[in-house]
């Protein structure tokens, strides 16, 4: 299959006061397409810095990038990928259904089709029937399961998700991972996912991504052998703890020779 | 409400005894001079209903000027040129006048300084320093050269309110407009939305907070400009002409009749400006 985003020798480097940061270093990736990658890492890896690299949200120093076969840029002029934050970011002033309403208004969207759209996209991350309420008569979760769809409206092919559920606390993050690997089946979207849980990166992805930091750098990368269809309690099969082990080594690996 | 109501009325309360005390004191030399020359003895009842009745008191006490207030709102007529409804009108609508004015120019001020970076960089410090200029000294000259251009009455004052009232509205709406986070700016990124769309979907809504804040400042300020306007211009009529007026006779019940209807104004203006900042924050869920 085609890759979806191809990285070669990716470097970027901030300059600062101190001197420079390296936050990334000859990073080399394919993602393919329906593929649902994770970065795991400490701060200061880089995978947050990958992740922008792609949305042309930062600019890399040296190495080239495609996404769709586009420039980041030109892909995101596109409309190529829909971005979730860490936070919901959802505008208090607009109702749930006026958020997830915001892009398409944007993008241009006729009136009918926008209302149709945001039908779908909520029923898909199950909060049909709250359309009409504010963001704060929500709850956490649910905010970020908004913001998810607001991401999905207008239905780019790529889904960038930077630690969507890293403030929720652990029994709303297994029930949210466990929708989105339905909604990822369902739409068969390729998504690349910044995690800092071990447990979330290996339950949902089909290929993981270990970075270590200074500079940022890929230490390992590892195809799951775990099926496409995954209960919550795969997570104590010996498949499940094997891959867990070695993502752990590889962090390990990146964290020993700093 | 009601828990608020006992501390308020205990305040006030002590007020009104402070400026009774004060009345007594600072009109007493008033009432010994006249006893020594008539050769009259004072008691105290004498000096309490003396000093709270002089017909030009050094401070008139509080039932005075309610007195002089009622008489010339109430049994006056509108039309009359005694008439405090009357000279708060004059001032009214210079302040607000001077208010849409002022409010205009902070916006789109604001407007260019966070879109221009050219702007950004030099406006902002005019803007200060015209605040920074006595408003008693740049009045004059703004009714002089205005009048020499051929416009007087309303729009001069409206001018110096329009000074002194786009300030807050600059600074307020700069930083309202700027208070968007970076991330949902990068939302906005994401989603190849223009700087005008960004500017009515995000920006704006964001500032409105800090609008009305500005807004209220800028209210007040109008109304002080609108007065100030009006005192070294030989004004016939409004508040400061009141005042003006006053402080040459000595009528220092009118002075403080003219005083507390400029403050009841400007309670009312603010406070509805603080009633429209409640329903649309209200209304945008922003409360």
């Amino acid at each position: 299959m085609s890759a979806v985003i191809s990285a070669r020798d990716l470097d970027l480097t901030f300059q600062t006061n101190d001197g420079p940061i390296h936050a990334l270093k000859g990073v080399s990736l394919d993602i393919t397409k329906g593929e649902f990658v994770s970065f795991i890492g400490p701060s200061g890896c880089g995978k947050t810095t990958f992740l922008r690299v792609m949305a042309d949200l930062e600019q890399p120093t040296g190495g080239t990038i495609a996404v769709n076969g586009m420039t980041p840029e030109e892909a995101r002029k596109q409309r190529a990928y829909g971005y979730v934050f860490q936070a919901a970011g959802l505008y208090p002033w607009r109702t749930i259904g006026g958020n997830i309403r915001l892009p398409l208004e944007i993008m241009g969207v006729p009136k009918a089709e926008q209302a149709e759209r945001v039908a779908r996209v909520l029923d898909l991350v199950e909060l049909s029937g709250f359309e009409k309420k504010f963001p704060w008569q929500l709850s956490g979760g649910m905010q970020q399961r908004a913001s998810i769809a607001r991401a999905l409206s207008f239905d780019a092919d790529i889904l960038l998700m930077d630690e969507p559920f890293g403030a929720l606390d652990e029994i709303v993050r297994d029930h949210l991972n466990e929708q989105l690997l339905r909604l990822w089946d369902r739409t068969g979207k390729t998504i690349a996912f910044v995690t800092h849980s071990i447990p979330e990166a290996v339950y949902l992805s089909t290929k993981i991504v270990v970075m270590s930091p200074r500079p940022g750098r890929i230490s390992d990368v590892i195809e799951s052998p775990l099926p496409r269809e995954r209960p919550l309690d795969i997570r104590d099969t010996p498949e499940f703890l094997e891959v867990a082990h070695r993502v752990r080594e590889g962090l390990r690996a990146g964290h020993a020779d700093t | 409400m009601r828990q608020s109501f006992v501390p308020v009325v205990t305040v006030v309360g002590f007020l009104f005894v402070l400026w009774y005390a004060a009345a007594v004191w600072l009109n007493a030399p008033w009432t010994y001079d006249k006893a020594t020359r008539s050769g009259e003895e004072i008691t105290f009842s004498v000096l309490l209903s003396d000093t709270w009745s002089q017909e030009k008191p050094k401070l008139p006490a509080p039932h005075q000027v309610a007195v002089e207030l009622w008489q010339t709102t109430v049994e006056k007529k509108i039309t009359s040129k005694r008439s405090l409804i009357y000279h708060s009108w004059v001032t009214l609508s210079a302040t607000l006048l001077g208010f849409v004015l002022g409010t205009g120019l902070g916006v789109l001020l604001a407007v260019g300084i966070v879109f221009n970076r050219v702007m950004d960089m030099s406006v902002m410090p005019w803007v200060i320093a015209s605040q920074t200029i006595p408003i008693l000294a740049i009045a004059p000259m703004i009714i002089v050269v205005l009048n020499a251009v051929g416009i007087s009455g309303l729009l001069p004052k409206a001018m110096i309110s329009m000074y002194l009232s786009f300030f807050p509205v600059v600074v307020g709406m700069v930083k309202g407009l700027r208070s968007p986070e970076a991330m949902q700016l990068d939302q906005m990124r994401t989603w190849y939305a223009s700087r005008t769309q960004t500017f009515w979907k995000l920006r704006l809504p964001a500032s409105m907070p800090y609008f009305f804040t500005s807004l209220k400042i800028a209210m007040a300020a109008s109304l002080v400009g609108a007065i100030v306007g009006e005192l070294p211009t030989g004004a016939v009529a409004g508040l400061g002409a009141r005042l003006l007026a006053g402080s040459y006779y000595g009528q220092t019940i009118q002075i403080w009749s003219a005083l507390i209807m400029a403050a009841v104004l400007a309670a009312a203006l603010v406070g509805f400006i603080g009633l429209l900042q409640r329903a649309t924050l209200k209304r945008m869920g922003m409360v």
